[in-house]
């Protein structure tokens, strides 16, 4: 999640009071925010994802300054027509279909302010935005573009601009090989004849999206006071957005907002700040609250979290991304209600509790073991491919993941042996003996939704200077007789064990385990100096067979 | 405690020592004169020490005692004065050697000693020798170093060597293997006040019986007898018990917490669709927790497994993501992609499971509540406070009247019994609940707020597409390990499954 730094004098000017420590801890984790860290120059605060407008100074700060009720209720943006337009080609269609744009005027840049614009296009970019994929924005100063501007798409080998943070002029095609940005996003483009960009009505190129901006048109400075705001992507209500989001930034830093036209097929006019309208059901929410709050209360709480209040309807916040069903009214008003004050409330409600029967068994066989001194252990389903087979001398075929990090964990096992001997060959300075088991699940092929079954199975291995195939058979029989099952053993060949000593296991005909002495080369394997004697039971298979 | 009742305690090894106590000093010298074994001599002495009868010390003495030639050399003499007595006249030296039985390599060795103490002349070619008066005088007194060797045969304290016999030793360092010093570590003790006492002791002879036998009690022999009185404080060795593994234990008082206030256990697997595990719950498509860097996806050669979708269910899924459908909600508002729907994943969270359950639901089986304690799994490199295979717990409340202050309720007395007597929540957000909450308890060891996981209540996109209707499910789920790690004095979640089988011996067991 990303986090937000604030300058504590800035935010409480915005707020519109002076807070202390204390309150601003007290507080800012109630709003629906983490906080890192605070002190008396800066505030840390972690912003969650349905939140975006919340990325800046401003944004947050008036999301603040109405919970604690300083400024509460809907804050109106006013916008004038600025009389400019846009023109979006169809050209773009298959490249970057959408943009919304916006003037802003009269801000006092400084080298803060600038710093604060690119943090928020940077944040939204991130989070909002999906790392450019969703969502890029550009923001330009207004001086040096003449309207109209086009937006629309080219090959990307025939059109030139001087990109920031570049010495020389560079084709599009250029800039993804050559520009340190054009580097980092060059995938977002993968696979397209042509590229988008913004042109003014001189042919100057503003930007080439969701890439970068040209360093003549594309650069704020200090003697910047009005500029022209563009969102770019695939959905034109997620761009109007994330325009709204920024805009009424810049206008809490003292800007003012004006509209564009925008000619799609049909007209269209970003931004648009009116709030959206949504019905306020007061008995939904005590219902999913399991509270008795008032309907002035819940108007308060409502205004208590930016909302205007009109005719028993909520008037939700243009630049509010994640309002999408009245039960996201409801969260609201909880957090203005606060979470500290809902009372703890067991319902007199009753269901019949319900174990499941496999795992009441996987219960009774342990605990079975555990009285015969055995100890359990717990083992990772994760593991390689190696510790499953080379180490084994099996030949069994786990299932892989496509994307683990880390290579000693990148194959489901699909038997438990391994993991218990690498458990003993971790404690190999441990007092013998030692007689373990472990229950574990296992993964097989299988025509299954997802091509995978998964069994519960149970592997016991005593480990001793006298282990031996009667001990271990003598395990399994006590077992078997608990459970009231009766068993058989045919002499079978499996390479994990010694020849002669190895036995399939079955049970009304279903073969469930294999039993026997470990295979000195495998115990080599494992730099193991004691014999192990060991079975493998398919607890899923015989628990079917009871 | 009187003598009386201390001689009733003594073992019999301790009674066979006690008489050598006053006239030996070490445990060397108890071992020599007591005829018993160095295990039975120590044994005796430390459990006289725990009754306080003696104090044992250890020091390190230097030891001077003979080596492989010093000993033959104390019996047949040294190979020069062995020379000297066989020189008649004027000789040769090998006719020399022959009479006095010397070595060849001993030669070279004795004329060089016999002519520095000038005992001998040695001329010509081949060589003869000759005694001098100053060797007639060594041949009629026997030497300064054999007399020292004799009396090596008996290993002697370096500091207990007389002048002149360190000097000795030092002329016979320079040889080969005729003497050596060892730093040898010596026990001694010391009696006690109780101890003097105890050695003056007449009656230590009292018939006391040992172990309580079948035979003795066939044959009543014991009636009438007194029984030696153990030392009843002794340390015991360690028993090897079979044990449960401790997660395993605690995961049992959870399950069962769940299972008394009315709760089913849910089943379900681990592998899964991205559908049942995102999807359903509807997490949009671009959300980050799908990414690579978060979530283990199954190879199928190069690419990504893909699974078979429930062709109703899915078609319910792709409308509330596209626009809400007829849940009244506006949905993302993006075009649903049903290829991204299909790939599989290890679950990463048990809640997979929750949607699987109301899925399954019929509004007449409500209310209900489920649970589940099971593994998930998160692409992580493995540290302290991350692993990428573990346990969580989930729980749903699915009813008509389920309301948030239940949730509250539910989480307040699981935690209660899990040992944390203070919970509270913070708002929080997760794409399939609202309102959503992180849950947080009081460390009672730390006095420390910690994060523990998130709760809420399923959103009615959720809700209203699985079950069909838009009932309240309650919703929380939260990692095992950080709930167990202050109960066992544990602070890194990898210890939990090291199985290092010292620990899981004698860590403690789950004692709520």
């Amino acid at each position: 999640m990303p986090t937000v730094t604030l300058n504590k004098k800035v935010f409480e000017k915005l707020v519109g009071k002076s807070l202390t420590i204390e309150e601003l801890k007290e507080k800012i984790p109630m709003l629906g925010t983490d906080l890192e860290s605070v002190d008396e120059k800066e505030i840390h605060v972690e912003i969650f994802p349905n939140r975006p407008d919340q990325l800046s100074e401003q944004g947050l700060a008036r999301a603040f300054s109405s919970f604690i009720g300083v400024n509460k209720g809907l804050k109106e943006y006013k916008v004038e027509s600025s009389g400019e337009k846009l023109i979006v080609e169809k050209s773009v269609k298959d490249v970057r279909p959408y943009t919304a744009c916006a003037i802003v005027k009269g801000i006092n840049f400084d080298d803060e302010t600038i710093k604060e614009i690119i943090q928020i296009q940077e944040k939204l970019h991130i989070t909002y935005g999906r790392k450019r994929k969703k969502a890029a924005i550009g923001v330009y100063p207004l001086e040096k573009i003449k309207f109209p501007i086009t937006y629309f798409a080219e090959d990307p080998k025939k059109v030139t601009f001087q990109p920031l943070e570049s010495k020389e002029e560079l084709t599009g095609l250029q800039i993804l090989s050559k520009h340190p940005t054009g580097r980092d996003y060059a995938h977002l483009l993968e696979g397209l004849t042509k590229f988008a960009f913004f042109k003014d009505a001189d042919d100057n190129i503003l930007s080439m999206p969701p890439i970068i901006n040209s360093h003549d048109v594309g650069k704020i400075s200090e003697s910047t006071t009005d500029v022209f705001v563009e969102c770019s992507g695939f959905d034109f209500v997620v761009l109007k957005k994330c325009l709204n989001m920024i805009v009424t930034a810049l206008a809490d830093m003292g800007g003012k907002i004006y509209s564009l036209e925008l000619e799609y097929d049909a007209k269209e006019i970003t931004p648009d700040l009116s709030p959206e309208v949504m019905k306020i059901d007061y008995d939904y929410v005590n219902k999913r609250l399991g509270t008795n709050i008032s309907e002035k209360e819940i108007n308060d709480c409502l205004e208590k979290m930016g909302y205007g209040v009109k005719d028993k309807n909520a008037l939700v916040p243009a630049y509010r991304a994640d309002i999408l069903h009245p039960i996201d009214l409801v969260e609201d008003i909880a957090i203005a209600y606060g979470y500290e004050t809902f009372t703890p409330i067991i319902p007199k409600i009753s269901t019949v509790g319900k174990e499941l029967e496999i795992e009441k068994f996987k219960d009774k066989v342990s605990d079975l073991l555990v009285g015969l001194g055995l100890l359990e252990v717990e083992t990772f389903n994760l593991t390689s491919e190696t510790n499953q087979n080379k180490m084994m001398l099996a030949e069994g075929k786990p299932i892989k993941l496509h994307n683990a990090l880390n290579k000693e964990f990148n194959v489901l096992r699909y038997w438990v042996l391994p993991s218990l001997l690498e458990v003993l060959n971790t404690n190999l300075n441990r007092e013998y003996p030692q007689n373990i088991f472990g229950i574990g699940t296992v993964f097989k092929s299988k025509d299954t939704d997802t091509g995978v079954l998964e069994q519960e199975r149970l592997a016991v291995t005593l480990c001793s200077d006298d282990a031996d195939y009667t001990k271990i058979k003598q395990v399994l029989d006590f077992l078997m007789r608990m459970i009231d099952v009766e068993y058989e053993i045919k002499e079978v060949e499996n390479n994990s064990f010694i020849s002669g000593r190895v036995g399939r296991v079955s049970v009304k005909g279903k073969d469930v385990a294999y039993i026997g002495e470990v295979n000195p080369e495998v115990l080599g394997n494992w730099a193991l100096e004691m014999p192990v004697a060991a079975f493998e039971l398919n607890l899923t298979e015989l628990f079917e067979k009871l | 405690m009187d003598i009386k009742s201390l001689v009733k305690t003594l073992h019999p090894l301790e009674r066979k020592i006690i008489p050598f106590l006053t006239f030996c000093k070490t445990f060397y010298d108890l071992v020599e004169k007591s005829m018993m074994k160095d295990v039975e001599v120590m044994r005796a002495l430390q459990w006289l020490e725990n009754k306080e009868v003696l104090k044992l010390s250890e020091s390190s003495t230097q030891m001077v005692s003979l080596d492989e030639n010093g000993e033959k050399y104390a019996d047949e003499g040294l190979p020069e004065i062995r020379f000297l007595k066989a020189i008649k006249e004027e000789m040769d030296v090998n006719d020399v050697a022959k009479k006095a039985k010397i070595e060849k390599e001993e030669i070279g060795i004795c004329i060089g000693t016999l002519k520095s103490k000038a005992a001998i002349q040695a001329e010509g070619k081949p060589l003869k020798v000759k005694v001098l008066p100053a060797g007639e005088k060594m041949v009629e007194s026997e030497s300064l170093e054999q007399k020292f060797i004799i009396s090596l045969k008996t290993p002697k304290p370096f500091d207990e060597l007389a002048p002149e016999e360190q000097f000795s030793l030092e002329n016979l360092q320079k040889r080969k293997k005729i003497v050596k010093v060892d730093t040898i570590k010596t026990k001694s003790y010391e009696l006690t006040e109780l101890g003097k006492k105890l050695v003056k002791e007449k009656d230590l002879d009292v018939e006391l019986l040992e172990q309580l036998t079948p035979e003795m009690l066939k044959n009543n022999s014991w009636k009438g007898k007194e029984f030696r009185s153990y030392d009843i404080k002794i340390n015991v060795p360690k028993i090897a018990a079979g044990r449960r593994h401790f997660i395993r234990e605690a995961i049992k008082y959870v399950k069962q917490i769940w299972l008394e206030m009315g709760f089913e256990e849910m089943e379900g697997n681990i592998v899964q669709s991205a559908f049942w595990d995102l999807d359903s719950l509807f997490v949009p498509q671009d959300h980050p927790a799908r990414e690579m860097q978060d979530t283990f996806y199954l190879a199928d050669g190069k690419n990504i497994a893909q699974a078979k979708l429930p062709e109703d269910i899915a078609k319910k899924v792709k409308e509330v993501h596209e626009d809400g459908s007829d849940t009244g909600s506006k949905g993302w508002q993006y075009k649903w992609s049903e290829d991204v729907a299909k790939e599989i994943l290890l679950r990463t969270h048990t809640t997979v499971l929750s949607a699987h359950t109301i899925s399954k639901l019929k509004e007449s089986d409500l209310p209900k509540k489920y649970f589940k304690v099971g593994r998930v799994y998160r692409n992580e490199a493995l540290d302290w406070k991350h692993l990428f295979e573990f346990n969580q717990v989930d729980g749903i409340v699915v009813g008509e009247e389920a309301t948030f202050s239940h949730l509250l309720g539910f989480l307040k007395e699981f935690f209660g019994k899990m040992g944390y007597a203070d919970v509270r929540i913070r708002p929080a957000h997760f794409p399939y609940t609202e309102p959503s909450a992180e849950i947080e308890v009081l460390n009672p060891v730390k006095n420390e707020w910690v994060e523990l996981g998130g709760c809420g209540i399923f959103r009615p996109e959720v809700t209203k597409t699985l079950i069909g209707k838009e009932v309240p499910v309650l919703a929380w789920g939260f990692g095992l390990g950080r709930i167990l790690l202050p109960y066992y004095n544990l602070s890194d979640l990898r210890d939990l499954y090291k199985n290092d089988l010292e620990v899981l011996r004698n860590i403690k067991c789950w004692l709520k």
